[in-house]
């Protein structure tokens, strides 16, 4: 069992909290660099499509695991970051402004859905989002002169200084790079004033007021920022898709969202990465069981959406941390043997949490 | 003139479905403050389960959609004591996560059962297609089909049966109780848990009677469960706590579908509910029926 010895405030907020953290993370770095020299390119598509959906993840869990507003409508900002790139590429915008234009747009429309968020609480806010993410689909379907509507439109490559990046290695590394460059942020934002509101707005709304929390302004930030960081991932989706139609942002994308952020652990940064892996390794789990099944249940439509609702139902009833949370059980099971013990992270239940009665 | 009044009756016969969608919400939230995901899932069961006694097994209509309703009842009772008991307590993000991944589950379950797959499916109604003349002019006149008048009559008979029950009978009241207080109701001596499994029951009931009724319109399929989706405007136009607010906010979404599908250009129909949904919300952020709420410390 590792003890660290404290001898200096800084120590609490340090993001690597002792030497075990800096060599596994520094290790898990270098494979990550050197993944495009190790695998086919076929699994470098599908680091990249894992890292876009990380960061899509994450940009949600900021706004469900640590600030406790539930969004169902997370795919509608990915696709307005992905419309705004693809507009913005074709209409001849540098792809280093068109980028940021994205995620600020959607961070823009973010603050615009998070301002009823103010004076709505859990479901009547979720319902909003769903409400919001619907006209939003439509809106791409139908405002042709911009979108295209459903015949959709290509994004164009790429391109910096003359340098293409959509394709392979490249584009895995830009993916990467600014994946890391957002879980560093999230976790500097985490341990910065603005992230303690968030966190004890989730806790307790009442608490965070009486502490001078303003309660309002932190909501909207919180939506602006999830926003703009799923718009982010969305700018790089288009170019991962290569072309897009509405029907890639529906609400069943935005649940899938929510999936991998329940599966992948809520209220945790690892949470979202584990999530993605959960939500592009899925569907290829599933195409080697498929040979094991019966054909008949095997070329099913259904199958994957029932897994996949299965998985869902199985992580809630089983395991409300994720992921994330059986590997920090597993971590302690070990750190603490023998005398783990399996109460320390023993539900609680609260009995009469009304949200009508506050 | 007429053809507004036309567009209203057509509108109100789909808004009766929401309306008895969104009371299945409202039921399930009023007593256990889950949000039921699932609702329209719920419902598509209750068709398939009409279409297996009518078509596969030759049933007549009323034994069918009487044996889909019992059916689903039961259904309902069980996912309660099965699936969502064990998570009693748990905070209302993780209710909504685990009726979403039934969704999932029961679209999918749908898909695989023999006999059912995802082909769209028709039953047959004693109720035709075809309009009623109810009011003729020179040029126009005033119709509305047996089906739509079935919806809207089965939707009348509906309440009327619930407000009953939970005016006059031992249990319905017991219920009302558990959904003002659920602890003053328990030390009360009401088997709260058990309540929670009933109300699950009846919602199930009344997203199958949905199922049945709208079967003939839209066609039975797996995924007949997304109208949960108009729904929830519905509920939330009521207030979600509120069954006449649920039944009063289905009708309001239908008509106004109704209308906007006729008077607004093409691509309105799909979203006006949530337009309204989204205006009432920030006009009104605890519904049109909802009870003002203080904040207490």
């Amino acid at each position: 069992m590792r003890f660290i010895f404290k001898t200096d405030y800084d120590q609490d907020i340090r993001l690597l909290k002792h030497g075990g953290h800096a060599f596994w993370y520094g290790l898990l770095l270098v494979a990550v660099l050197l993944a495009p020299v190790a695998v086919d390119d076929y699994y470098i598509g599908q680091l990249t499509q894992l890292a876009i959906f990380a960061m899509a993840g994450l940009g949600l869990m900021l706004l469900v695991g640590y600030t406790g507003l539930v969004s169902l409508g997370h795919a509608a900002f990915m696709g307005i970051g992905a419309y705004t790139e693809a507009v913005l590429l074709e209409r001849g915008v540098p792809f280093l402004i068109s980028l940021p234009v994205s995620a600020g747009l959607a961070a823009a429309v973010g603050i615009v859905v998070g301002l009823p968020a103010l004076r709505l609480a859990g479901i009547y806010l979720a319902i909003a989002t769903l409400a919001f993410a619907i006209i939003i689909e439509e809106v791409l379907a139908r405002w042709e002169s911009v979108t295209h509507g459903f015949t959709g439109m290509v994004v164009e490559p790429i391109s910096v200084f003359g340098y293409e990046l959509s394709e392979g290695a490249d584009f895995y590394y830009l993916s990467v790079g600014l994946l890391i460059l957002i879980v560093l942020m999230s976790l500097n934002l985490l341990r910065s004033p603005t992230g303690r509101a968030m966190v004890a707005i989730r806790d307790s709304e009442i608490a965070a007021q009486s502490t001078g929390i303003h309660v309002a302004k932190y909501k909207t930030i919180a939506f602006a920022i999830s926003a703009g960081i799923t718009g982010l991932a969305g700018a790089l989706w288009a170019h991962k898709l290569g072309f897009l139609s509405p029907e890639s942002f529906t609400v069943l994308q935005s649940i899938e969202l929510l999936v991998l952020v329940v599966v992948g652990g809520v209220g945790s940064i690892h949470g979202a990465i584990f999530g993605a892996v959960f939500v592009v390794a899925l569907p290829q789990l599933l195409a080697v069981g498929k040979g094991y099944l019966p054909t008949n249940v095997a070329d099913a439509p259904g199958l994957e959406a029932g897994v996949f609702g299965l998985v869902l139902v199985l992580f809630i009833l089983l395991e409300p941390m994720g992921i994330y949370g059986r590997w920090v059980k597993i971590r302690t099971y070990f750190s603490l043997f023998p005398l783990y013990k399996k109460a320390s992270f023993k539900r609680q239940k609260t009995y009469l949490k009304s949200e009508r009665l506050r | 003139m007429l053809q507004f009044v036309q567009l209203v009756l057509n509108g109100s016969s789909i808004g009766c479905i929401y309306a008895l969608v969104a009371l299945g919400f409202v039921l399930i939230y009023k007593a256990t403050e889950v949000v039921n995901f699932a609702q329209g899932e719920l419902m598509m069961f209750g068709a398939f389960f009409a279409y297996t006694l009518i078509t596969l097994f030759g049933f007549s209509y009323w034994i069918g959609a009487a044996g889909a309703i019992l059916g689903m009842m039961a259904f309902g009772y069980l996912l309660d004591r099965v699936v969502l008991r064990p998570v009693l307590g748990q905070p209302a993000f993780a209710m909504i996560m685990l009726t979403i991944g039934i969704g999932y589950v029961s679209r999918s379950v749908a898909g695989l059962v023999p006999g059912w797959g995802t082909a769209a499916y028709a039953i047959d109604t004693p109720f035709s297609a075809e309009g009623l003349p109810l009011l003729t002019t020179a040029e126009t006149s005033l119709v509305i089909s047996e089906q739509n008048l079935s919806i809207i009559g089965a939707t009348v008979l509906f309440c009327a049966v619930l407000f009953a029950f939970f005016r006059y009978t031992r249990i319905g009241v017991a219920m009302q109780a558990t959904s003002q207080n659920q602890l003053a109701a328990y030390y009360m001596g009401i088997p709260v848990k058990s309540v929670f499994s009933l109300i699950w029951a009846i919602s199930a009931g009344v997203a199958a009677a949905a199922g049945v009724l709208l079967a003939p319109i839209t066609l039975i399929d797996t995924n007949m469960g997304f109208i949960g989706l108009k729904a929830f405007p519905a509920a939330v136009l009521g207030g979600f706590g509120s069954i006449p607010g649920a039944i009063v906010g289905g009708l309001t979404i239908g008509i106004i579908e109704s209308l906007a599908g006729f008077y607004l250009p093409q691509g309105f129909k799909d979203i006006a509910a949530y337009i309204v949904l989204l205006a009432v919300l920030v006009l009104r952020p605890e519904g049109l029926f909802g009870q003002a709420t203080r904040k207490k410390v």
